[in-house]
Order: structure tokens, then C-alpha cells, then sequence
């Protein structure tokens, strides 16, 4: 599967997190966030959660009432697939964070980011266990140096 | 290192400020603060500051002049300023960026260094925002550790040639047999990308793997239980998606990778579990899979029968996907999906927009000669109901089928007055000319079609293209409307009086367009032919029009204000407007005022059409230039003559005057056998709506008397090859024979063309 973005927005128009798989400009970037919230934030309630946009097939997946997850996928691709892997990726926020909110992913994006790139890598899965993920970021997180380590070591 | 304190503050600083106003304060002197601490060399909070670019980056705010810092934080030593630096190359530098090429060395480094997590975050970002030439540069070092480091690596470092692979498709190569070696690899994970990466290179280069790995594909689906992939009990669905996508790549087009892949994808759909969604996405590949490839009839039968079963399940996203897999195949296996025809169209009344739009489409593909009633039915019900968006496309698939499988003509024009009056707005342009053309062509529904017209218009005049066919209608064929008897219908009193105010509301509602305006002006005109008590009234309702603001209006008015003063006398006896022709000059009309150029498909030429017309006492002479059969030039002053001219006294004549001047010549005639003196000539005239008259006159300029003289005329049934085409192809044979001083004469003649019928 060749999921060309990913992407985190709140009911209310705020981006959370933003992962392109493919080279874009800003302004680009910028056309297809505001196109993905207009379409997906006027769905109702308890529809399909596919939809074609341009060429792209749009799998999104609505999340504790106010928070989106919304991921492009190419033609060929196949969306039930696309959809266990969004909720794959909450799986793994939710084990991280422990009963995971969007305030967490707020004030913690960067870490969001590091579990997304344990999980997804060139629009592709790139580990397919979960509990293979969690073992990488502990042990990721461990190398992250102690303050007196830290200063110790030198800056270049 | 402790979680980001100064980052979190910053964050709960921007999240209270109360406007947009104040948050840009708010950020504008954070990010001060941010650059002049990235000037300085050395500082603690590199990694921190960093992170809070980041953040007001995602907010949508420029922080370009961090590129750099990101450059030198991945150049540290430090895992933490590494780690955020990477980050930072991702989300900040594409490979458009000049700045990306600094960090190649950097890359590089981190690529060979002993820390597995460093490695990680090289991949990772190359992976991400790799350019050509980068990824050129690296490619030994990636395919290096394709084959010599531990799984966590093996695994990163085959998505990262899927990428390099992606960007650079010749360095493909490079990377075949290390592929092929991690095949064998245990690990899921690295399983999983040696698949992704076997796919992207098959994609570029089929012939680049051997059948041997298709069994190899059937041992993985089928192995073991591994509870750590196990997701709601099948066995790593990703992993077994991934290779069904592999093996459709293998099968496409290739008869024995087909053949040998068979058993194993009957197995994968009929053992795989369906009442969890991950089932289904595993089924749904495999029936790609199968559709996909040359698989054999059984199991393509499977396939679509699985995607039947999609269809009435509760989910509603597993009903979209049924169909839009459905629509892929409905071309090729069209009678399997036709056994699913009834569950699609109950989807039509689904409540989620994406699946109804889904079932129309697949409805519309599924239409044909034996269901089309049915359909229809659904379809119109549809129609009535469905949201806005996709009328247009139901409106225009409506037309299609019904011109397609249409039972009858009737039914035709039913269905057509159907979507006009429920959808009238939605349909497109084309539709007006091409429902004139058929009612044209069904001459012997014209008084129903008229009655219906009428009653729809009474009831709402807002719907433009219904009331502009409707008033064509009406002054086409206003003489039957007024006649009041209907054979299809109940029949309805209608006086002129009620026809001019109908009439009149669409000349004067504000809702007619300015064409439509138009439509309803020359359709008074016409009735004042047709009726025989108002005509005073039509004069003053045109004569009004002659000071309209709109031009187009204007000048039809002022000149059909003309034709009532000259030619008022003519009016009865000629039945100028009388005959049913009119049908280009609306047309001319829109061409004129659209400026487009004249041919309009579909429509009768109009010459020939004039020249069926005929009067009894023509006030003019013929003009020869009647035979021809080109379409009238617009704009011209006409081959009607210039004698003709003379008579409008010096005003300007336009196209539509030419060609209501060139109806007043006779109908040409033409010799059709000339033998020893006995001639025959033929003329034409149209003496009813469906009726033509053909005049064979014959003489004899011999000295002698000629007895027994017959003729016989035959003519073969007439065909018209479709209903938007009008080609009249008349021949005739005519048979004559006679004795003349004594002997016997027979001849046979053919006349294949009509004076004025051009074909």
C-alpha cells in the first residue's frame, strides 16, 4: 500500500500532524489540508469512510469525537487495509501514552512523530507487530541522554 | 533528558491566547527568541528550541531559518539533538531545498555508525525526503545493509530502496539479489518489506523473478500461528495483503503464475475468516487479486460471489468497496454482476452519499433491454430523492439508457418529460435540440405529447429546458392542444385564451431565462396561425417585445411585428408559419445570438424542409436556388433571391427572413422520364404531418394518340437509422407503359432524388 499523506486535524481546523510521503511544495501541502478538512469535517455521522478525491482514494477515521485521522491512498490501493492501519497507529499512541487523549498529542507531537516512524516508513507498514514497535521506542527513548550525560558530552 | 518543560510552556502559551491576533504575537516573539539562540553557538536547549520551530511550524507559520539549525543538530553527537534534528530535516527540507544535499555526509555517517537507533533515524529520513541524487550517492550503503546487520535494520533498509527504487528505477538492479535473499528471513517485519520491495521492483522489471516464488508465497500464507502479528485472529493480515498484492503483480498477464497461484488464493478466500473487518481487507485483496489476473472461471465466480456477499453485509464501508469493485468488472463479467442487480439498487436508497453515488454508477452500467423498465422506475424514484449533487449524472445516465432501450416511443417521451419536470435544472444543454428532435419524429404522439407539455407547464414554469421544449411544443402543435380530443389521454379543455396566458407568465416570469424568453416569443407567433380569435392578442404581446431591453428579443419581435403588418394577407392562404419548420429557425436564433457556428447536429436541413411546403397560390415565383441543399448560411442575405428583397421595402434582411421569404416559391419539379415524346414530371408537397404528395404529371407532345397508358409507383419502407439522425433516403420505381401507333411500350424508371429532399 502507497499512502501518499497522512494526517491528524481536530473538529476544529487545527492540524495535529502532518506526514507526506511524496514531495510537495507548501503551497501544495498547504491546498490539500485545507481540501481533506472541508471534506472530511462536512461528513456526517455513520457514513462510509472512503471517499475519492482527485485521483485519490480518502480513507479517514473519526477518533474520540475530536480528533480525524485522514490518509490519501493510490488507486490500487486497498482502504479496508488503509483502515486497520489508522487504527493500528492509535493502538500504538493509546500503548505509548497510556489511554492516550489529543492533549498528548499535542503537547508530546514530536514523540508522535517518533512512533509514526516506527510504524510507517515510505508510505509503506514497516513493522507489523505491535509489540515490536513498543520494544523500539523504549529502547529509543533510553539513548536519550540523562541531563548530566548530556552535558557532558560534547556539542560538535 | 527530561520531557521538553520549555516546548510544553510554549505551547500552553499559544493554546491561551484568546485571538488569532494575539496568538501571532505570541509565536512572532518566540520565534525571536528561537533564531537569536540559534545564532549563538553554544546553548543547552538546542534540541528544545528546535522542537517549538517544529510546533509553530505545524501551525502553518514560515520557519525556514531553521533549516540550517536542523543541519547542525544532525551532525551532533548527541542522540536527543539527533533525534529532533532528523525530525526537523523531514518536516522542514524536501529534496527542492538546496539545503538538503548538506546533510548526504551526515547521512552517511549515521548510516555506518554502531548505534542501531542512529542508523534508524538515517534511513528513516532518506527514506522520507531522499532525493535523486542522494539516493544514488547511498545506494551501496543501503544495499549493504540489506545484507549484513540485524532484522531491525534489514527491515528499514528495504523500504529505504523502495524509495531510492522509486525515485531512481535504474538502480533496481542493485538491489534484486539482496531482495531475494531476505525472502528467506524469519522476521515479519523484514519480511514484510523484502515483499513491498519484490513489488516495486516486478513493477519496473516483470521478468525479473522466477515461478519458484509463488510456492514460496504459499508456504508464508499458510504457516503458522505468530501470536505477536496475530490481528483479531488472522495471522499478520498486512503481511498476507501484501503478498496477495505481490502475487497479482506476478499473475497479471501471465498465464502459468496464474495457474499456479490458484489453489492458493481459493484457499486464502474460502478459509479466511469474514466477520471482522481485517477478514474482509484480506478477502478484499484476494478478490482484486483474482480479477485481476488470469485466474480460471471457478474461481473469478468466487470472487464476485464474495463481493456479493460484501454487498449485504451491515457495513457500510464494506458495501462501498463491493461496488466500486463491482463497477472495475462489470464491463467484463457483466452477467455475474447482474445477479447482484437487486441488492445494488436497494444500496441506491442508502443514506451515506459515497455509496449511493457508488450504486448509481453501477445501476447506470447495469441498465439493459430486458430491465429497463424496472430500472427505470428505480432510477426516477431515484432521482426524486437523491442529493444534488449527483442529479446531473443520474439525469444524463437517464437519457442515455432510455435512448438506448427504449421499449417504446412513448415511454421515451414519458420518461424525458419525467426528469425534466422532477430534475429540470440538472440536465444538460443538448437536451432541449435533441427532445425536439424526437417529438419532431414521433408524429403520432404529437397531441399527447402536446397535452402533456401544456399540463406541465401550468403546473411550473420554472424549469428552464421543460419550458422551453414545452413552448415549442405548444406553438408547433397548438392547433391539436386546441382541439381538445387526445387519444392517449383524458381529454382536457383548453382554450386560446388559456394557451397566450401560460404563454404570456413565461414571457414575463422572472425565472425565464433570456432563450427561453425567446422559446415562448416565437412559439405566440406561431399559434397566430394556429388560432383564429386572438390573434390581436399575440399582435399586442409581440408588438410589446419590441421595445424589450434584451436585443435578441427585440429584433425577433420587431420583425415578427413586420410579418404581421406586410404579409397579413398571406397569412391563411400560404400557411406560411403554418408548416412545422420552425424547428431550425429557433435554432437559428441560439446560433445567431450565441455566435457559434450553424451546423447543430441532428437537425433536418432547411431547405429541404421548405420545400415540402407549398402553397396554394404561391405569390412568387420559384428561385432556383431552392434545389440546393446546404444549410441556410447564417447571416447571409440568402439565395432567396434579390426580387424577393424588393418586396420588403428596404429592411434589413436577417437569416430568419430569408428563410421564411424562400417558402414562398413553388415546389420544384422535375422530369423523371423522358422517352418519343411522353414525359413525366414529379413534384412534391407535404400535405399533412405525416403525409407527402407527390404529384407525376405526365404529357405527350407526340402527334399520336397514346392508349392505354398506366403508371404504377412503388416507394420501399422508409427506415430512419436513429432517432437523433435524420437522413430520409426515398426512392421510388415507377413502372409505364402504354401502346403508341400501335406498339406496346414499358419502361421502368428509378428516381432516387426528390426535388428538395436532397438525398
Amino acid at each position: 500500500m502507497f499512502m501518499r499523506f497522512l494526517l491528524l486535524f481536530s473538529r476544529q481546523g487545527k492540524l495535529r500532524l502532518q506526514k507526506w510521503f511524496t514531495p510537495l511544495t507548501d503551497r501544495e501541502k498547504k491546498k490539500v489540508i485545507r481540501d481533506m478538512m472541508m471534506l472530511v469535517l462536512a461528513r456526517p455521522a455513520r457514513s462510509c469512510n472512503f471517499l475519492q478525491w482527485r485521483d485519490l482514494k480518502i480513507v479517514y477515521k473519526r477518533w474520540y469525537a475530536s480528533l480525524y485521522f485522514c490518509a490519501g491512498l493510490e488507486d490500487h490501493d486497498n482502504e479496508l487495509l488503509a483502515l486497520e492501519v489508522l487504527h493500528r497507529y492509535v493502538e500504538l499512541l493509546d500503548k505509548y501514552f497510556g489511554n492516550v487523549c489529543e492533549l498528548d498529542i499535542i503537547f508530546n507531537f514530536e514523540k508522535a512523530y517518533f512512533i509514526l516512524d516506527e510504524f510507517l516508513m515510505e508510505g509503506e507498514i514497516l513493522e507489523t507487530s505491535k509489540v515490536a514497535v513498543g520494544v523500539s521506542l523504549e529502547e529509543a527513548d533510553t539513548l536519550q541522554e540523562t541531563m548530566e550525560e548530556y552535558m557532558s558530552k560534547p556539542a560538535y | 533528558m527530561s520531557p521538553s518543560v520549555p516546548l510544553q510552556e510554549m505551547i500552553r502559551a499559544i493554546r491561551s491566547a484568546r485571538t488569532q491576533c494575539e496568538e501571532r504575537g505570541v509565536i512572532q516573539r518566540e520565534c525571536a527568541t528561537i533564531r537569536a539562540q540559534f545564532r549563538q553557538a553554544d546553548n543547552e536547549g538546542r534540541s528544545h528550541n528546535l522542537a517549538k520551530l517544529l510546533y509553530v511550524h505545524m501551525l502553518g507559520y514560515p520557519a525556514h531559518f531553521g533549516q540550517m539549525e536542523c543541519v547542525r543538530m544532525i551532525a551532533s553527537p548527541r542522540y536527543s539533538e539527533k533525534r529532533v534534528g532528523y525530525l526537523g530535516a523531514m518536516m522542514l527540507l524536501d529534496e527542492k531545498q538546496d539545503a538538503s544535499l548538506l546533510i548526504t555526509n551526515s547521512i552517511k555517517n549515521d548510516l555506518a555508525n554502531s548505534n542501531q537507533y542512529v542508523q534508524s533515524l538515517a534511513l528513516c529520513t532518506l527514506a522520507c525526503m531522499g532525493s535523486a541524487e542522494m539516493c544514488r550517492d547511498l545506494a551501496p550503503e543501503i544495499n549493504r545493509l540489506l545484507r549484513a546487520s540485524n532484522s531491525y535494520i534489514k527491515k528499514k533498509a528495504a523500504l529505504c530502496a523502495v524509495h531510492i527504487v522509486r525515485k531512481v528505477q535504474d538502480l533496481g538492479e542493485l538491489f534484486a539479489p539482496s531482495a531475494r535473499c531476505l525472502l528467506t528471513e524469519k522476521n515479519h517485519g523484514v519480511l514484510h518489506g523484502a515483499v513491498v520491495l519484490i513489488t516495486e521492483l516486478c513493477e519496473c522489471n516483470p521478468e525479473s523473478l522466477e515461478l519458484v516464488l509463488i510456492r514460496w508465497c504459499q508456504c508464508l500464507v499458510i504457516s503458522g500461528y505468530s501470536p505477536d502479528h496475530d490481528v483479531a485472529g488472522i495471522s499478520d493480515p498486512f503481511l498476507q495483503v501484501r503478498i496477495l498484492r505481490l502475487l497479482r503483480i506476478l499473475g497479471h498477464n501471465n498465464e502459468a503464475a496464474s495457474d499456479a497461484m490458484n489453489d492458493l488464493l481459493a484457499q486464502v478466500a474460502t478459509n479466511t475468516d469474514s466477520t471482522k473487518t481485517v477478514g474482509n481487507a484480506v478477502l478484499y485483496e484476494t478478490v482484486l487479486t483474482v480479477l485481476d489476473i488470469k485466474s480460471e472461471s471457478g474461481l473469478r465466480v468466487l470472487a464476485v460471489n464474495i463481493l456479493g456477499r460484501f454487498l449485504l453485509n451491515n457495513d457500510r464501508n464494506i458495501r462501498y468497496i463491493a461496488m466500486i469493485s463491482l463497477q472495475k468488472i462489470v464491463g467484463t463479467d457483466h452477467n455475474a454482476v447482474q445477479r447482484h442487480r437487486g441488492t445494488i439498487v436497494d444500496c441506491l436508497k442508502d443514506q451515506d452519499a459515497s455509496v449511493k453515488r457508488r450504486a448509481l454508477e453501477l445501476s447506470l452500467a447495469l441498465v439493459s433491454a430486458s430491465n429497463i423498465r424496472s430500472m427505470m422506475k428505480e432510477l426516477l424514484s431515484f432521482l426524486s430523492s437523491c442529493p444534488p449533487e449527483l442529479r446531473s449524472q443520474t439525469a444524463s445516465g437517464i437519457f442515455i439508457a432510455a435512448e438506448r432501450y427504449a421499449p417504446s416511443q412513448r415511454w421515451h417521451i414519458d420518461t424525458i418529460l419525467h426528469v425534466l419536470t422532477t430534475a429540470g435544472g440538472d440536465v444538460r444543454d443538448e437536451t432541449v435540440p435533441n427532445l425536439i428532435q424526437l417529438i419532431t419524429n414521433t408524429s403520432e404522439l404529437h397531441c399527447y405529447t402536446v397535452h402533456k407539455l401544456y399540463r406541465a407547464l401550468h403546473n411550473d414554469i420554472s424549469q428552464q429546458p421543460l419550458v422551453q421544449v414545452a413552448c415549442w411544443c405548444i406553438g408547433e402543435y397548438g392547433d391539436l392542444l386546441l382541439r381538445g380530443e387526445c387519444q392517449e389521454m383524458e381529454p382536457v379543455q383548453v382554450t386560446e385564451d388559456d394557451v397566450l396566458d401560460v404563454l404570456e407568465a413565461v414571457l414575463q416570469s422572472h425565472m425565464s431565462s433570456p432563450s427561453t424568453r425567446g422559446f415562448a416569443l416565437t412559439a405566440t407567433m406561431k399559434l397566430s396561425t394556429r388560432i383564429t380569435e386572438n390573434v390581436d392578442r399575440i399582435r399586442s404581446i409581440v408588438s410589446i417585445y419590441g421595445s424589450c431591453i434584451d436585443v435578441e428579443l427585440q429584433q425577433r419581435a420587431v420583425e415578427y411585428n413586420a410579418l404581421f403588418k406586410k404579409y397579413d394577407h398571406m397569412r391563411y392562404s400560404t400557411e406560411w408559419l403554418g408548416q412545422r419548420f420552425l424547428v431550425f429557425v429557433c435554432s437559428t436564433f441560439v446560433v445567431q445570438s450565441a455566435g457559434l457556428s450553424p451546423p447543430i447536429c441532428g437537425f433536418p436541413q432547411v431547405c429541404d424542409l421548405l420545400d415540402l411546403l407549398g402553397g396554394s397560390e404561391p405569390p412568387l415565383q420559384s428561385s432556383p436556388a431552392l434545389g440546393s441543399t446546404a444549410p441556410l448560411p447564417v447571416g447571409t442575405a440568402g439565395t432567396a433571391g434579390g426580387d424577393l428583397l424588393d418586396l420588403l421595402g428596404g429592411l434589413e434582411p436577417t437569416a430568419i427572413m430569408t428563410v421564411l421569404l424562400s417558402v414562398f416559391s413553388v415546389a420544384p419539379t422535375v422530369s423523371v422520364y423522358d422517352k418519343d415524346g411522353v414525359t413525366v414530371t414529379l413534384s412534391c408537397e407535404k400535405q399533412s404531418d405525416s403525409g407527402l404528395s407527390i404529384t407525376l404529371t405526365a404529357s405527350n407532345s407526340t402527334d399520336s394518340d397514346i392508349r392505354g397508358f398506366t403508371l404504377q409507383a412503388a416507394v420501399p419502407k422508409v427506415c430512419i437509422s436513429s432517432s437523433f439522425s435524420f437522413q430520409v433516403n426515398l426512392k421510388m420505381r415507377l413502372r409505364i407503359s402504354y401502346t403508341s401507333q400501335g406498339s406496346a411500350v414499358q419502361d421502368t424508371v428509378q428516381v432516387d432524388s426528390f426535388p428538395g429532399l436532397g438525398h
